[in-house]
């Protein structure tokens, strides 16, 4: 914001009283100083705010219309779809705007991977992204149950099961989750209540995350800290621009599922309402969630855990030890564009992930070209903590890295060259 | 702002720049507009509400002197079958002793059925009068308990804090003895 | 900067193109159980500015009231919606009171039977899933108003299934009592009986009725039973697309005029 603007005698009163222009002059505005060769990977961030405002703003108006209760449920979203104005507009957003937000958070933290955006001093910004992710799962998980189809009711059952391999007080917290003793109504409404209550908590976390990352300032391409003013340019106008075209693109895909192939990322089952004594042949999550899946279903009896258990602990360690990263690696060099070595492995860990999605999807006893999917699927889960435990640290001590530029406007300098 | 680079523009550039500004700025707020319109769209009446908005009622039953209450979107509506006394008694009042004037004739297609949304216009109340045994106010019709609005046989306010007539909700006679409400 | 943008852009579209086929390649090795390739039809409503044919829809009509609504209820339908078919008021009003509701209690405290209104939803052929079950052998058969949404395949697949009998199962197949071959059926053994056969309907605009005719009406039917919104969302879609491809190109000459002072 131009000084002009802040001697206007309405915004000096309201300033003086409540800083809130300059707050966000400071936060998003003329006043807030970024990297200046930051790239489209540094898009995703403010994309997914956007996502959870849409999602936010549509579902308010949802659940005006939606009835939380076993008999209604279905029906109700079924009204939402056919007699409430735009209804079905707004369900599909919100639908697919579930699937655009990891979309986006994805892209996002293996943007953060790649480019070493977790390290000093930013670990604590990086580690309430990981929660904001637990977040966003739990969130999504029960809101997918709401309809109340048949992938919402088995997927509920499934995933709440999970709790039951805890030694002990499983079963007790199993009953305790469902207050009953099979996923009922009073699931389907304690679901309804935290899904909503849940956003609001992504709220806050989101605001912790963006102090954070106020602090220390965007990380950047070439991953050396901003020295002076010349390494930067004003979030306003150059970023603030940057991210409005990288929303329209981004409109444009999302609206394109939205109006053209609503259940692109949806289960044929979910449009069959909950039978609670029919289980459908295939129990496959939402695509977002298929990798752990994978996980979930790879670990085989070790020791005295049982497999059951097993997998339990490993699909939340898989999610959890990404917050060691920041202390797993140990290379100075930040960004991958100056480490060779972790730069292909980088690419072999977001392949790794992909095959765990594509394991996930897939029946676990099926085959494929004679390999069987569990088979994959174990291999897969091995280099997943393989990378993250073993490779990462040993190649941060034993790759030797080139050397970074000086600085940001030196990095700058040498690409226009 | 005073740690960064400032940007700077010949004036020529800084013209076009502002058009395209303004005009992008523009398209972008219509379309943040249109879009915010479905959200609120969708807490007007859906259509399986708007199906129910009509009511239709049969008039056969009806005794003279007696009255029925049925349910018109989600609110009470009286319908009366008249006597011959209650008929002339409204229609002999002049329209100077009406707080909300309106003839009878008005009030009535057919002057045996009287219809009318039972909402008194005072404070939402709904008015005593349908039963034989209801007070009926000072003028006969219908009375408030409410707050002691009187109201005659045609239903319009005589008496009491209500500024207007009961509202006559619109309605078509189907066959000499059923009608459609709405 | 822009070289390295560039290449940034490129490998994220890879990487999402790739996304898309993962999810998308699971839909087959989900069938593949049953590996049997649904022959594609050219459906009037595919395609970004698809439309229903009207005159298939009210054929579909027919042929769902005629032989389907015999055993098949379609719960989530009005008699209302058939506005969007091309109905009048009076048609519908006449189809609406061939069927019974029960509305009350009156004011004698009495359930009663009325003649259901435009307001009301398809009337199902049994009052509830034990009495269809009762009356088809033990199976139930299902409610269509989603039918093309909750078959991976839809139409596709309705129509394929309604045209997949064999009369005679391939060798070696034995087939449980009372059920019939069908191709396309997940596990080839269906309770329905082949419901189409040629001139099962007769049509009032005069379309000669063969099998293949009537399932592909009642399909197209159906697809507007469960996606009612679908000629809406099509052509609301193109407008907010084309409007985001302008806006969008807009930003992105004001980003290149803004940023023109930093290359």
């Amino acid at each position: 914001m131009s000084s002009k603007f802040f001697e206007n005698p309405i915004i000096k009163w309201v300033e003086y009283r409540l800083p809130i222009f300059s707050f966000i002059d400071h936060s998003v505005g003329s006043g807030y100083p970024t990297p200046k060769n930051l790239n489209y990977w540094w898009n995703f961030g403010s994309l997914a705010g956007v996502v959870l405002a849409i999602m936010v703003a549509t579902g308010i108006v949802l659940a005006m219309s939606y009835t939380a209760h076993v008999d209604y449920a279905f029906e109700s979203v079924e009204r939402i779809m056919r007699d409430v104005n735009y209804g079905w507009l707004l369900r599909y957003i919100h639908m697919n705007g579930g699937s655009m937000f990891f979309i986006l958070v994805y892209i996002h933290m293996f943007r953060g991977m790649y480019f070493g955006s977790y390290k000093e001093p930013r670990e604590l910004l990086w580690i309430i992204g990981v929660l904001i992710l637990l977040a966003m799962m739990a969130t999504a998980f029960m809101g997918y149950v709401l309809p109340w189809g048949q992938m919402s009711f088995w997927g509920a059952t499934v995933i709440t099961n999970l709790f039951s391999a805890i030694p002990l007080v499983g079963d007790a917290i199993v009953t305790w989750l469902w207050g009953g003793f099979s996923v009922d109504n009073p699931t389907l409404n304690r679901f309804f209540s935290l899904h909503y209550l849940m956003p609001f908590v992504i709220f806050a976390l989101v605001f912790v995350h963006l102090w954070a990352l106020h602090v220390h300032k965007s990380n950047n391409p070439v991953g050396v800290d901003i020295k002076g003013p010349q390494d930067t340019i004003p979030f306003h106008p150059y970023y603030t621009i940057k991210d409005a075209f990288g929303l329209g693109v981004f409109m444009l895909f999302f609206m394109f599922f939205v109006f053209f192939a609503p259940n692109f990322f949806g289960e044929p089952d979910n449009y069959i309402k909950a039978n609670s004594l029919v289980t459908p042949p295939h129990i496959v999550p939402e695509w977002y969630f298929l990798p752990f899946y994978a996980i979930l279903r790879a670990v085989p009896d070790i020791w005295f855990i049982s497999a059951k258990l097993g997998g339990v602990i490993a699909m939340f360690a898989s999610i959890l030890v990404l917050m060691l990263l920041p202390w797993l690696d140990r290379s100075k060099v930040r960004s991958a564009r100056f480490r060779p070595v972790y730069r292909q492995l980088f690419w072999v860990f977001v392949l790794d992930c992909f095959i765990l999605g594509w394991v996930g999807a897939n029946s676990p006893d099926a085959v494929f070209h004679g390999i069987p999917f569990l088979w994959i699927g174990q291999t897969g889960t091995a280099y997943y903590f393989a990378h993250i435990l073993i490779i990462i640290p040993l190649i941060s001590i034993l790759e030797k890295p080139k050397t970074p530029p000086e600085s940001i406007s030196a990095a700058v300098t040498q690409a226009a060259e | 702002m005073s740690d960064t680079a400032t940007p700077t523009a010949t004036p020529d550039d800084k013209t076009r720049r502002d058009f395209l500004l303004l005009s992008t700025a523009t398209v972008g707020a219509v379309g943040t507009a249109l879009a915010v319109w479905p959200l609120v769209d969708s807490m007007n009446p859906a259509a399986d509400t708007l199906a129910l908005s009509t009511t239709e009622v049969d008039l056969e039953p009806i005794a003279e002197g007696q009255s029925i209450t049925v349910v018109w979107q989600g609110k009470p509506v009286f319908v009366r079958h008249r006597t011959a006394a209650e008929i002339k008694a409204a229609e002999a009042v002049g329209l100077g002793d009406l707080v909300d004037p309106e003839t009878d004739k008005d009030r009535v297609q057919k002057p045996k059925w009287l219809i009318m949304v039972g909402v008194c216009t005072h404070l939402g109340c709904i008015p005593l009068g349908q039963k034989a045994n209801d007070p009926k106010g000072e003028f006969g019709g219908w009375f408030c308990p409410c707050h002691g609005s009187h109201y005659d046989t045609s239903g319009r306010i005589r008496k009491g804090p209500a500024p207007k007539n009961l509202p006559v909700p619109a309605y078509t006679y189907l066959t000499d003895t059923t009608i459609k409400i709405g | 900067m822009i070289k390295t943008m560039k290449n940034s852009l490129k490998a994220g579209l890879a990487v999402l193109a790739l996304a898309g086929l993962m999810t998308h390649g699971a839909a087959p090795a989900l069938a593949s159980a049953a590996k049997v390739e649904l022959p594609a039809r050219n459906w009037s409503f595919n395609g970004m500015f698809g439309t229903f044919d009207r005159g298939s829809l009210q054929r579909g009509l027919q042929v769902y009231q005629e032989v389907c609504a015999a055993c098949h209820s379609l719960k989530l339908v009005a008699y209302r919606n058939l506005s969007a078919i091309g109905l009048n008021e009076d048609q519908i009003k006449k189809i609406a009171a061939e069927f019974e509701v029960q509305d009350g209690p009156n004011d004698e405290g009495e359930m009663y039977a009325r003649p259901a209104r435009p307001s009301d939803r398809f009337v199902a052929p049994f009052a509830n899933d034990k009495a269809a079950r009762a009356s088809n052998n033990g199976a139930l058969p299902p409610d269509l108003s989603l039918m093309t949404k909750a078959r991976k395949g839809g139409a596709d697949y309705l129509h394929a299934l309604l045209t997949g009998y064999k009369e005679t199962p391939p060798d070696g197949v034995k087939m449980g009592e009372g059920m019939q071959y069908n191709v396309y059926f997940p596990g080839n053994q269906i309770a329905m009986a082949p419901p189409l056969a040629e001139d099962a309907v007769e049509y009032a605009d005069g379309t000669k009725a063969t099998a293949e005719q009537l399932a592909a009406d009642v399909s197209t039917f159906l697809t507007w039973a469960a996606e009612p919104e679908l000629e809406d969302r099509k052509r609301m879609g193109v407008k907010v697309l084309l409007f985001l491809l302008v806006l969008t190109a807009m930003m992105y000459a004001l980003k290149r005029q803004i940023w023109a002072d930093q290359h």
